[in-house]
Protein backbone atom coordinates (compact mmCIF):
# COMPACT_ATOMS: atom_id res chain seq x y z
CA UNK A 1 0.00 0.00 0.00
CA UNK A 2 1.30 3.41 -0.90
CA UNK A 3 2.07 5.94 1.74
CA UNK A 4 0.90 9.54 1.30
CA UNK A 5 3.26 12.34 2.30
CA UNK A 6 2.83 16.12 2.19
CA UNK A 7 5.67 18.06 0.59
CA UNK A 8 5.34 21.75 1.42
CA UNK A 9 6.66 24.34 -1.04
CA UNK A 10 6.43 27.72 0.62
CA UNK A 11 4.99 29.90 2.20
CA UNK A 12 7.99 31.61 0.65
CA UNK A 13 8.74 29.81 -2.57
CA UNK A 14 12.48 29.06 -2.71
CA UNK A 15 12.67 29.53 -6.48
CA UNK A 16 9.78 31.74 -7.49
CA UNK A 17 10.76 34.11 -4.71
CA UNK A 18 7.26 35.20 -3.88
CA UNK A 19 5.02 34.24 -1.00
CA UNK A 20 2.76 31.40 -2.06
CA UNK A 21 2.25 28.01 -0.54
CA UNK A 22 1.83 24.78 -2.44
CA UNK A 23 1.15 21.64 -0.48
CA UNK A 24 1.92 18.64 -2.64
CA UNK A 25 0.37 15.35 -1.60
CA UNK A 26 2.72 12.71 -2.91
CA UNK A 27 2.75 8.94 -3.04
CA UNK A 28 6.31 7.95 -3.75
CA UNK A 29 7.40 10.31 -6.51
CA UNK A 30 3.91 10.91 -7.82
CA UNK A 31 1.87 14.02 -7.01
CA UNK A 32 -1.67 12.86 -6.25
CA UNK A 33 -3.22 16.11 -5.00
CA UNK A 34 -2.26 19.71 -4.39
CA UNK A 35 -3.45 22.51 -2.13
CA UNK A 36 -2.73 26.03 -3.29
CA UNK A 37 -2.75 28.58 -0.49
CA UNK A 38 -2.41 32.23 -1.44
CA UNK A 39 -3.11 35.56 0.22
CA UNK A 40 0.32 36.29 1.73
CA UNK A 41 0.70 39.19 -0.66
CA UNK A 42 -2.80 40.62 -0.28
CA UNK A 43 -2.62 44.39 0.08
CA UNK A 44 -6.27 45.37 -0.28
CA UNK A 45 -5.74 47.41 -3.43
CA UNK A 46 -9.42 47.30 -4.44
CA UNK A 47 -10.31 48.85 -1.09
CA UNK A 48 -7.51 51.41 -1.38
CA UNK A 49 -8.77 52.41 -4.84
CA UNK A 50 -12.13 53.40 -3.37
CA UNK A 51 -10.33 56.11 -1.40
CA UNK A 52 -8.39 57.59 -4.30
CA UNK A 53 -9.56 59.85 -7.08
CA UNK A 54 -9.63 58.73 -10.69
CA UNK A 55 -6.29 60.30 -11.59
CA UNK A 56 -4.42 58.71 -8.69
CA UNK A 57 -5.51 55.16 -9.36
CA UNK A 58 -3.15 54.45 -12.32
CA UNK A 59 -0.22 55.03 -9.93
CA UNK A 60 -1.78 52.65 -7.44
CA UNK A 61 -2.63 49.84 -9.85
CA UNK A 62 0.71 49.84 -11.64
CA UNK A 63 2.19 48.88 -8.30
CA UNK A 64 0.10 45.70 -8.16
CA UNK A 65 2.91 44.02 -10.04
CA UNK A 66 6.26 45.26 -11.22
CA UNK A 67 6.07 43.21 -14.41
CA UNK A 68 2.56 44.17 -15.49
CA UNK A 69 3.01 47.80 -14.62
CA UNK A 70 1.57 48.86 -17.94
CA UNK A 71 -1.21 46.27 -18.26
CA UNK A 72 -2.97 47.14 -15.00
CA UNK A 73 -3.11 50.91 -15.50
CA UNK A 74 -4.02 50.32 -19.14
CA UNK A 75 -6.95 48.08 -18.21
CA UNK A 76 -8.01 50.62 -15.61
CA UNK A 77 -7.99 53.60 -18.00
CA UNK A 78 -9.85 51.48 -20.56
CA UNK A 79 -12.53 50.79 -17.95
CA UNK A 80 -12.91 54.50 -17.17
CA UNK A 81 -12.87 55.36 -20.87
CA UNK A 82 -15.58 52.72 -21.33
CA UNK A 83 -17.78 54.90 -19.08
CA UNK A 84 -16.89 57.88 -21.25
CA UNK A 85 -17.83 56.15 -24.51
CA UNK A 86 -14.83 54.02 -25.44
CA UNK A 87 -11.10 54.44 -25.93
CA UNK A 88 -11.17 54.84 -29.70
CA UNK A 89 -13.68 57.68 -29.48
CA UNK A 90 -11.81 59.91 -27.06
CA UNK A 91 -8.11 59.07 -27.05
CA UNK A 92 -5.94 60.78 -29.70
CA UNK A 93 -4.50 58.55 -32.41
CA UNK A 94 -0.85 59.04 -31.43
CA UNK A 95 -1.59 58.05 -27.85
CA UNK A 96 -3.16 54.80 -29.06
CA UNK A 97 0.06 53.87 -30.83
CA UNK A 98 2.27 54.79 -27.89
CA UNK A 99 0.04 52.78 -25.56
CA UNK A 100 0.47 49.80 -27.88
CA UNK A 101 4.25 50.20 -27.99
CA UNK A 102 4.55 50.35 -24.20
CA UNK A 103 2.25 47.35 -23.83
CA UNK A 104 4.26 45.25 -26.29
CA UNK A 105 7.63 46.23 -24.81
CA UNK A 106 6.22 44.98 -21.55
CA UNK A 107 5.31 41.66 -23.14
CA UNK A 108 8.86 41.31 -24.48
CA UNK A 109 10.53 41.92 -21.14
CA UNK A 110 8.02 39.73 -19.33
CA UNK A 111 8.38 36.76 -21.69
CA UNK A 112 12.17 37.04 -21.54
CA UNK A 113 11.94 37.10 -17.76
CA UNK A 114 9.82 33.96 -17.77
CA UNK A 115 12.09 32.22 -20.26
CA UNK A 116 15.07 32.91 -18.03
CA UNK A 117 13.28 31.70 -14.92
CA UNK A 118 12.02 28.59 -16.68
CA UNK A 119 15.60 27.80 -17.66
CA UNK A 120 16.68 28.38 -14.08
CA UNK A 121 13.94 26.08 -12.75
CA UNK A 122 14.99 23.17 -14.91
CA UNK A 123 18.64 23.71 -14.08
CA UNK A 124 19.57 25.30 -17.38
CA UNK A 125 21.16 28.41 -16.00
CA UNK A 126 22.74 29.46 -19.30
CA UNK A 127 19.29 30.24 -20.68
CA UNK A 128 18.58 32.21 -17.52
CA UNK A 129 21.68 34.38 -17.86
CA UNK A 130 21.24 34.95 -21.59
CA UNK A 131 17.51 35.70 -21.42
CA UNK A 132 18.03 38.26 -18.69
CA UNK A 133 20.98 39.71 -20.49
CA UNK A 134 18.66 40.52 -23.42
CA UNK A 135 15.89 41.67 -21.09
CA UNK A 136 18.14 44.35 -19.64
CA UNK A 137 18.25 46.57 -22.79
CA UNK A 138 14.44 46.41 -22.92
CA UNK A 139 14.29 47.82 -19.40
CA UNK A 140 16.86 50.45 -20.37
CA UNK A 141 14.60 51.33 -23.29
CA UNK A 142 11.71 51.73 -20.84
CA UNK A 143 13.85 54.00 -18.73
CA UNK A 144 14.61 56.10 -21.78
CA UNK A 145 10.97 56.39 -22.85
CA UNK A 146 9.25 56.69 -19.49
CA UNK A 147 12.00 57.59 -17.03
CA UNK A 148 11.67 54.35 -15.11
CA UNK A 149 12.43 50.66 -15.56
CA UNK A 150 9.21 49.63 -13.85
CA UNK A 151 6.08 51.54 -12.83
CA UNK A 152 6.16 53.67 -15.95
CA UNK A 153 3.40 56.14 -15.06
CA UNK A 154 2.56 56.43 -18.76
CA UNK A 155 -1.18 55.96 -18.61
CA UNK A 156 -3.86 58.47 -17.74
CA UNK A 157 -7.55 58.63 -18.53
CA UNK A 158 -7.87 60.13 -21.99
CA UNK A 159 -4.30 59.65 -23.15
CA UNK A 160 -0.75 59.21 -21.97
CA UNK A 161 1.51 61.32 -19.81
CA UNK A 162 4.57 61.72 -22.02
CA UNK A 163 5.39 61.48 -25.67
CA UNK A 164 8.03 59.31 -27.31
CA UNK A 165 10.63 61.73 -28.60
CA UNK A 166 11.70 61.71 -32.21
CA UNK A 167 15.33 61.11 -31.21
CA UNK A 168 14.32 57.98 -29.24
CA UNK A 169 12.84 56.21 -32.26
CA UNK A 170 16.16 54.98 -33.75
CA UNK A 171 17.15 53.65 -30.34
CA UNK A 172 13.97 51.58 -30.08
CA UNK A 173 14.43 50.33 -33.66
CA UNK A 174 18.00 49.32 -32.90
CA UNK A 175 16.86 47.50 -29.78
CA UNK A 176 14.37 45.50 -31.84
CA UNK A 177 16.98 44.73 -34.49
CA UNK A 178 19.30 43.33 -31.86
CA UNK A 179 16.53 41.41 -30.16
CA UNK A 180 15.49 39.32 -33.15
CA UNK A 181 18.78 37.34 -33.44
CA UNK A 182 18.60 36.78 -29.68
CA UNK A 183 15.09 35.33 -29.97
CA UNK A 184 16.34 33.19 -32.87
CA UNK A 185 19.00 31.88 -30.54
CA UNK A 186 16.47 31.05 -27.79
CA UNK A 187 14.16 29.41 -30.29
CA UNK A 188 17.03 27.24 -31.47
CA UNK A 189 18.16 26.51 -27.92
CA UNK A 190 14.70 25.30 -26.94
CA UNK A 191 13.56 23.57 -30.12
CA UNK A 192 16.78 21.78 -31.00
CA UNK A 193 17.92 20.74 -27.56
CA UNK A 194 16.96 17.11 -26.89
CA UNK A 195 17.42 17.59 -23.14
CA UNK A 196 14.93 20.47 -22.97
CA UNK A 197 12.50 18.50 -25.12
CA UNK A 198 12.81 15.50 -22.83
CA UNK A 199 12.34 17.75 -19.82
CA UNK A 200 9.35 19.78 -21.04
CA UNK A 201 7.42 17.66 -23.52
CA UNK A 202 4.43 15.79 -22.21
CA UNK A 203 4.58 17.15 -18.67
CA UNK A 204 2.22 19.51 -16.84
CA UNK A 205 -0.43 18.97 -19.49
CA UNK A 206 -3.54 21.11 -19.38
CA UNK A 207 -6.00 19.73 -21.92
CA UNK A 208 -8.31 21.97 -23.90
CA UNK A 209 -11.30 20.77 -21.91
CA UNK A 210 -9.53 21.52 -18.64
CA UNK A 211 -8.48 24.92 -19.95
CA UNK A 212 -12.12 25.78 -20.63
CA UNK A 213 -13.22 24.40 -17.28
CA UNK A 214 -10.64 26.42 -15.32
CA UNK A 215 -11.23 29.51 -17.49
CA UNK A 216 -7.50 30.05 -18.03
CA UNK A 217 -6.25 32.94 -20.15
CA UNK A 218 -3.23 34.12 -22.10
CA UNK A 219 -0.34 31.88 -23.20
CA UNK A 220 -1.57 29.18 -20.79
CA UNK A 221 -4.85 29.00 -22.72
CA UNK A 222 -3.29 29.42 -26.15
CA UNK A 223 -0.85 26.56 -25.49
CA UNK A 224 -3.87 24.34 -24.82
CA UNK A 225 -5.48 25.18 -28.15
CA UNK A 226 -7.87 27.91 -27.03
CA UNK A 227 -7.93 30.59 -29.69
CA UNK A 228 -8.30 33.65 -27.46
CA UNK A 229 -6.44 36.92 -27.35
CA UNK A 230 -8.03 40.15 -26.13
CA UNK A 231 -5.82 42.18 -28.47
CA UNK A 232 -7.59 40.63 -31.44
CA UNK A 233 -11.00 39.76 -29.97
CA UNK A 234 -11.82 43.05 -28.24
CA UNK A 235 -9.19 45.36 -29.74
CA UNK A 236 -7.85 48.38 -27.92
CA UNK A 237 -4.94 50.70 -28.67
CA UNK A 238 -3.78 50.36 -32.25
CA UNK A 239 -3.98 46.55 -32.51
CA UNK A 240 -6.86 46.52 -34.99
CA UNK A 241 -4.88 48.78 -37.34
CA UNK A 242 -1.89 46.40 -37.50
CA UNK A 243 -1.23 43.03 -39.02
CA UNK A 244 -0.04 40.36 -36.58
CA UNK A 245 -0.76 36.76 -35.59
CA UNK A 246 -2.12 34.99 -32.53
CA UNK A 247 0.10 32.03 -31.65
CA UNK A 248 -1.76 28.82 -30.87
CA UNK A 249 -0.33 25.44 -29.87
CA UNK A 250 -2.39 22.34 -29.19
CA UNK A 251 -0.40 20.11 -26.86
CA UNK A 252 -1.02 21.93 -23.59
CA UNK A 253 2.31 20.82 -22.10
CA UNK A 254 5.10 23.06 -20.87
CA UNK A 255 6.96 22.81 -24.16
CA UNK A 256 3.89 24.27 -25.92
CA UNK A 257 3.71 27.10 -23.39
CA UNK A 258 7.37 27.88 -24.02
CA UNK A 259 6.91 27.89 -27.79
CA UNK A 260 3.87 30.18 -27.53
CA UNK A 261 5.85 32.70 -25.49
CA UNK A 262 8.93 32.59 -27.72
CA UNK A 263 6.88 33.01 -30.89
CA UNK A 264 4.94 35.85 -29.29
CA UNK A 265 8.23 37.70 -28.91
CA UNK A 266 8.51 37.84 -32.71
CA UNK A 267 4.94 39.11 -32.98
CA UNK A 268 5.60 41.80 -30.37
CA UNK A 269 8.67 42.98 -32.27
CA UNK A 270 6.56 43.07 -35.43
CA UNK A 271 3.80 45.07 -33.74
CA UNK A 272 6.22 47.65 -32.31
CA UNK A 273 7.99 48.07 -35.66
CA UNK A 274 4.68 48.70 -37.40
CA UNK A 275 3.63 51.13 -34.68
CA UNK A 276 6.84 53.10 -35.08
CA UNK A 277 6.30 53.32 -38.83
CA UNK A 278 2.63 54.23 -38.75
CA UNK A 279 2.50 56.42 -35.64
CA UNK A 280 0.99 59.78 -36.60
CA UNK A 281 2.01 63.10 -35.08
CA UNK A 282 -0.39 65.01 -32.89
CA UNK A 283 -1.83 65.34 -29.41
CA UNK A 284 -1.31 62.65 -26.80
CA UNK A 285 -3.98 63.60 -24.28
CA UNK A 286 -7.68 64.41 -24.50
CA UNK A 287 -7.71 66.32 -21.17
CA UNK A 288 -10.64 64.57 -19.57
CA UNK A 289 -11.94 66.48 -16.55
CA UNK A 290 -15.06 64.77 -15.22
CA UNK A 291 -16.10 61.15 -15.05
CA UNK A 292 -19.88 60.75 -15.35
CA UNK A 293 -21.84 58.15 -13.37
CA UNK A 294 -21.81 54.71 -14.93
CA UNK A 295 -19.85 51.49 -15.07
CA UNK A 296 -17.13 50.37 -17.38
CA UNK A 297 -15.03 47.34 -18.16
CA UNK A 298 -11.45 47.39 -19.37
CA UNK A 299 -9.62 44.35 -20.70
CA UNK A 300 -5.99 44.16 -21.70
CA UNK A 301 -4.00 41.17 -22.92
CA UNK A 302 -1.22 41.28 -20.34
CA UNK A 303 1.83 39.02 -20.90
CA UNK A 304 0.04 36.40 -18.79
CA UNK A 305 -3.42 36.82 -20.27
CA UNK A 306 -6.57 38.84 -19.92
CA UNK A 307 -6.25 41.52 -17.26
CA UNK A 308 -9.70 42.69 -16.20
CA UNK A 309 -10.75 45.92 -14.49
CA UNK A 310 -14.28 46.98 -13.62
CA UNK A 311 -14.95 50.53 -12.45
CA UNK A 312 -18.23 51.89 -11.14
CA UNK A 313 -18.60 55.64 -10.84
CA UNK A 314 -21.37 57.64 -9.15
CA UNK A 315 -20.33 60.98 -10.64
CA UNK A 316 -17.97 61.99 -7.82
CA UNK A 317 -14.21 62.00 -8.28
CA UNK A 318 -13.75 58.54 -6.77
CA UNK A 319 -14.95 55.14 -7.92
CA UNK A 320 -17.62 53.39 -5.87
CA UNK A 321 -16.17 50.03 -6.78
CA UNK A 322 -13.03 48.98 -8.56
CA UNK A 323 -12.66 45.27 -9.26
CA UNK A 324 -9.36 43.92 -10.50
CA UNK A 325 -8.73 40.43 -11.79
CA UNK A 326 -5.18 39.65 -12.80
CA UNK A 327 -4.63 36.79 -15.28
CA UNK A 328 -2.63 34.66 -12.83
CA UNK A 329 -5.76 34.48 -10.66
CA UNK A 330 -7.27 32.11 -13.21
CA UNK A 331 -4.02 30.46 -14.35
CA UNK A 332 -2.51 29.56 -10.96
CA UNK A 333 -5.70 27.78 -9.91
CA UNK A 334 -5.37 25.46 -12.92
CA UNK A 335 -2.19 23.98 -11.40
CA UNK A 336 -4.60 21.83 -9.46
CA UNK A 337 -5.02 19.71 -12.57
CA UNK A 338 -1.75 20.42 -14.38
CA UNK A 339 0.56 19.32 -11.56
CA UNK A 340 -1.45 16.34 -10.33
CA UNK A 341 -0.36 13.08 -11.92
CA UNK A 342 3.19 14.24 -12.51
CA UNK A 343 6.27 13.69 -10.38
CA UNK A 344 7.66 16.01 -7.71
CA UNK A 345 10.60 16.94 -9.89
CA UNK A 346 8.23 18.03 -12.66
CA UNK A 347 6.07 20.00 -10.24
CA UNK A 348 8.70 22.73 -9.89
CA UNK A 349 8.52 23.70 -13.54
CA UNK A 350 4.81 22.89 -13.90
CA UNK A 351 3.88 25.29 -11.11
CA UNK A 352 5.99 27.97 -12.80
CA UNK A 353 4.81 27.29 -16.34
CA UNK A 354 1.74 29.52 -16.06
CA UNK A 355 4.15 32.36 -15.33
CA UNK A 356 2.75 33.44 -11.97
CA UNK A 357 3.23 37.14 -11.35
CA UNK A 358 6.40 38.09 -9.50
CA UNK A 359 7.34 41.38 -7.95
CA UNK A 360 10.92 41.91 -8.96
CA UNK A 361 11.10 45.65 -8.76
CA UNK A 362 13.70 45.96 -6.08
CA UNK A 363 16.85 47.64 -7.17
CA UNK A 364 19.95 48.48 -5.20
CA UNK A 365 20.39 52.22 -5.12
CA UNK A 366 22.81 53.13 -2.31
CA UNK A 367 26.09 51.46 -1.45
CA UNK A 368 27.00 51.85 2.20
CA UNK A 369 30.67 51.35 2.78
CA UNK A 370 32.05 51.33 6.31
CA UNK A 371 34.72 53.92 5.49
CA UNK A 372 32.46 56.25 3.56
CA UNK A 373 28.89 56.36 4.83
CA UNK A 374 26.51 58.02 2.49
CA UNK A 375 22.97 58.92 3.43
CA UNK A 376 20.58 59.75 0.65
CA UNK A 377 17.11 61.18 0.93
CA UNK A 378 14.32 60.72 -1.62
CA UNK A 379 15.39 63.73 -3.67
CA UNK A 380 18.97 62.52 -3.92
CA UNK A 381 17.70 59.22 -5.25
CA UNK A 382 15.50 60.92 -7.82
CA UNK A 383 18.44 63.10 -8.92
CA UNK A 384 20.63 60.01 -9.17
CA UNK A 385 18.02 58.28 -11.28
CA UNK A 386 17.59 61.30 -13.57
CA UNK A 387 21.34 61.52 -14.01
CA UNK A 388 21.46 57.88 -14.98
CA UNK A 389 18.63 58.34 -17.48
CA UNK A 390 20.50 61.24 -19.08
CA UNK A 391 23.71 59.29 -19.17
CA UNK A 392 21.96 56.25 -20.59
CA UNK A 393 20.31 58.26 -23.32
CA UNK A 394 23.73 59.69 -24.22
CA UNK A 395 25.34 56.25 -24.37
CA UNK A 396 22.54 54.62 -26.34
CA UNK A 397 22.52 57.48 -28.84
CA UNK A 398 26.26 57.40 -29.07
CA UNK A 399 26.27 53.68 -29.92
CA UNK A 400 24.30 54.02 -33.16
CA UNK B 1 -28.04 33.55 -35.82
CA UNK B 2 -26.11 36.11 -33.81
CA UNK B 3 -25.06 35.19 -30.31
CA UNK B 4 -27.01 38.08 -28.84
CA UNK B 5 -30.25 36.81 -30.39
CA UNK B 6 -29.46 33.24 -29.42
CA UNK B 7 -28.96 34.28 -25.80
CA UNK B 8 -32.20 36.27 -25.83
CA UNK B 9 -34.06 33.30 -27.24
CA UNK B 10 -32.57 30.67 -24.91
CA UNK B 11 -33.04 32.84 -21.83
CA UNK B 12 -36.53 34.04 -22.77
CA UNK B 13 -38.52 34.95 -19.68
CA UNK B 14 -35.47 35.01 -17.44
CA UNK B 15 -33.92 38.28 -18.56
CA UNK B 16 -35.27 41.13 -16.45
CA UNK B 17 -33.49 43.86 -18.37
CA UNK B 18 -31.11 43.95 -21.32
CA UNK B 19 -28.83 46.92 -21.77
CA UNK B 20 -26.33 47.31 -24.59
CA UNK B 21 -24.02 50.10 -23.50
CA UNK B 22 -22.07 49.62 -26.71
CA UNK B 23 -21.89 46.91 -29.36
CA UNK B 24 -19.45 44.94 -27.21
CA UNK B 25 -20.70 45.62 -23.69
CA UNK B 26 -23.95 43.98 -22.71
CA UNK B 27 -25.43 44.06 -19.22
CA UNK B 28 -28.31 41.77 -18.40
CA UNK B 29 -30.23 41.51 -15.17
CA UNK B 30 -31.64 38.21 -13.91
CA UNK B 31 -33.19 36.88 -10.70
CA UNK B 32 -30.79 35.32 -8.27
CA UNK B 33 -32.80 32.08 -8.23
CA UNK B 34 -32.12 31.64 -11.96
CA UNK B 35 -28.34 32.07 -11.80
CA UNK B 36 -27.33 28.41 -11.99
CA UNK B 37 -29.62 27.57 -14.89
CA UNK B 38 -28.75 30.70 -16.83
CA UNK B 39 -25.00 30.23 -16.45
CA UNK B 40 -25.34 26.58 -17.40
CA UNK B 41 -26.85 27.68 -20.72
CA UNK B 42 -24.32 30.48 -21.27
CA UNK B 43 -21.22 28.50 -20.33
CA UNK B 44 -21.99 24.96 -21.47
CA UNK B 45 -24.30 25.54 -24.40
CA UNK B 46 -23.37 28.89 -25.93
CA UNK B 47 -19.72 28.59 -24.95
CA UNK B 48 -19.03 31.87 -23.18
CA UNK B 49 -15.82 32.09 -21.18
CA UNK B 50 -16.16 33.04 -17.52
CA UNK B 51 -13.93 36.01 -16.84
CA UNK B 52 -14.64 36.86 -13.23
CA UNK B 53 -17.34 38.10 -10.85
CA UNK B 54 -17.49 41.29 -8.85
CA UNK B 55 -19.59 42.00 -5.79
CA UNK B 56 -20.74 45.44 -4.68
CA UNK B 57 -22.53 46.48 -1.51
CA UNK B 58 -25.37 48.78 -2.62
CA UNK B 59 -28.12 50.38 -0.49
CA UNK B 60 -30.72 47.96 -1.90
CA UNK B 61 -28.66 44.82 -1.38
CA UNK B 62 -25.61 43.00 -2.60
CA UNK B 63 -25.09 43.14 -6.31
CA UNK B 64 -22.97 40.51 -8.05
CA UNK B 65 -21.88 40.95 -11.63
CA UNK B 66 -20.82 37.75 -13.39
CA UNK B 67 -18.64 38.68 -16.34
CA UNK B 68 -18.57 36.44 -19.39
CA UNK B 69 -16.61 36.90 -22.56
CA UNK B 70 -17.65 35.70 -25.98
CA UNK B 71 -14.24 35.80 -27.61
CA UNK B 72 -15.22 34.92 -31.17
CA UNK B 73 -17.15 38.18 -31.44
CA UNK B 74 -15.35 40.18 -28.77
CA UNK B 75 -18.60 40.66 -26.87
CA UNK B 76 -18.63 40.96 -23.12
CA UNK B 77 -21.71 39.98 -21.13
CA UNK B 78 -22.19 41.01 -17.52
CA UNK B 79 -24.95 39.22 -15.64
CA UNK B 80 -26.34 41.37 -12.87
CA UNK B 81 -27.87 39.68 -9.83
CA UNK B 82 -29.26 41.47 -6.79
CA UNK B 83 -29.41 39.78 -3.40
CA UNK B 84 -31.89 41.77 -1.29
CA UNK B 85 -31.43 39.92 1.97
CA UNK B 86 -28.57 41.82 3.57
CA UNK B 87 -28.70 39.84 6.82
CA UNK B 88 -28.25 36.43 5.33
CA UNK B 89 -27.18 36.75 1.70
CA UNK B 90 -27.12 33.43 -0.16
CA UNK B 91 -26.77 32.51 -3.82
CA UNK B 92 -26.12 29.26 -5.69
CA UNK B 93 -22.49 28.45 -6.31
CA UNK B 94 -21.27 28.06 -9.88
CA UNK B 95 -18.25 25.94 -8.91
CA UNK B 96 -20.12 22.65 -9.48
CA UNK B 97 -20.60 23.84 -13.10
CA UNK B 98 -16.99 24.80 -13.79
CA UNK B 99 -13.87 24.88 -11.66
CA UNK B 100 -12.85 28.41 -12.65
CA UNK B 101 -15.45 29.93 -10.32
CA UNK B 102 -14.01 28.45 -7.14
CA UNK B 103 -11.54 31.15 -6.14
CA UNK B 104 -13.65 34.19 -6.98
CA UNK B 105 -16.60 32.81 -5.00
CA UNK B 106 -14.32 32.24 -2.03
CA UNK B 107 -13.08 35.82 -2.39
CA UNK B 108 -16.58 37.30 -2.54
CA UNK B 109 -17.56 35.18 0.44
CA UNK B 110 -14.74 36.48 2.63
CA UNK B 111 -14.84 40.09 1.39
CA UNK B 112 -18.60 40.66 1.34
CA UNK B 113 -19.98 37.81 3.42
CA UNK B 114 -22.16 36.33 0.67
CA UNK B 115 -22.76 32.62 1.10
CA UNK B 116 -22.45 30.34 -1.89
CA UNK B 117 -24.75 27.33 -1.68
CA UNK B 118 -23.20 24.00 -2.76
CA UNK B 119 -19.68 25.42 -2.95
CA UNK B 120 -17.36 22.44 -2.35
CA UNK B 121 -14.57 24.33 -0.63
CA UNK B 122 -15.80 27.58 0.90
CA UNK B 123 -12.81 28.74 2.93
CA UNK B 124 -10.63 31.83 3.05
CA UNK B 125 -8.56 32.69 0.01
CA UNK B 126 -6.85 36.04 0.58
CA UNK B 127 -7.55 37.29 4.09
CA UNK B 128 -5.14 36.50 6.90
CA UNK B 129 -5.82 33.61 9.26
CA UNK B 130 -6.18 35.99 12.22
CA UNK B 131 -8.72 38.22 10.49
CA UNK B 132 -11.79 38.34 12.79
CA UNK B 133 -14.82 36.23 11.87
CA UNK B 134 -17.83 38.12 10.61
CA UNK B 135 -15.92 41.22 9.48
CA UNK B 136 -16.23 41.86 5.78
CA UNK B 137 -13.84 44.49 4.43
CA UNK B 138 -15.73 45.35 1.25
CA UNK B 139 -19.04 45.96 2.96
CA UNK B 140 -19.94 49.65 3.04
CA UNK B 141 -20.29 49.68 6.83
CA UNK B 142 -16.78 48.33 7.33
CA UNK B 143 -14.48 50.75 9.13
CA UNK B 144 -10.90 50.51 8.02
Amino acid sequence: MSHRVIVPIGPYHPLQEEPEFFQLYVEGEKVVDIDIIIGYNHRGIEKLAEGKHFDQIPFLVERICGICSSSHPYAYVLAVEDILGGESRIVPERALYIRTIVNELERIHSHLLWLGLAGHFIGYNTVWMWAWRYREPVLDCFEMITGNRNNYAMFKVGGIRRDIKEEDLPVIKKLLDELVPAVDMFKGAVMDDPVIQARLKGIGILTKKQAVDWCVVGPTARASGLNIDVRRDDPYGAYDRLDWNVIIEKEGDIFAKTIVRIMELYESVRIIRKCLDKMPAGAIDANIKDIPPGEGIGRVEAPRGECFHYVKSDGTNRPVRHKIRAPSYMNVASNKVAAVGGTISDATITLAAVDPCYCCTERVTVINRPDNHKIMNGWDLIKLSQEKTRKLRGVLLWKI
Amino acid sequence: MQTKDKIKERLAGKIKDWKEVSARRIYLGINKEDIYGVVEILFKEIGLRFSTASGVDTPSGFEILYHFSFDQAGEFYSLRVLINDKKNPVIDSLTPLFAGAEWIEREIWEMLGINFKNHPNLKRLLLADDWPEGKYPLRSNHES
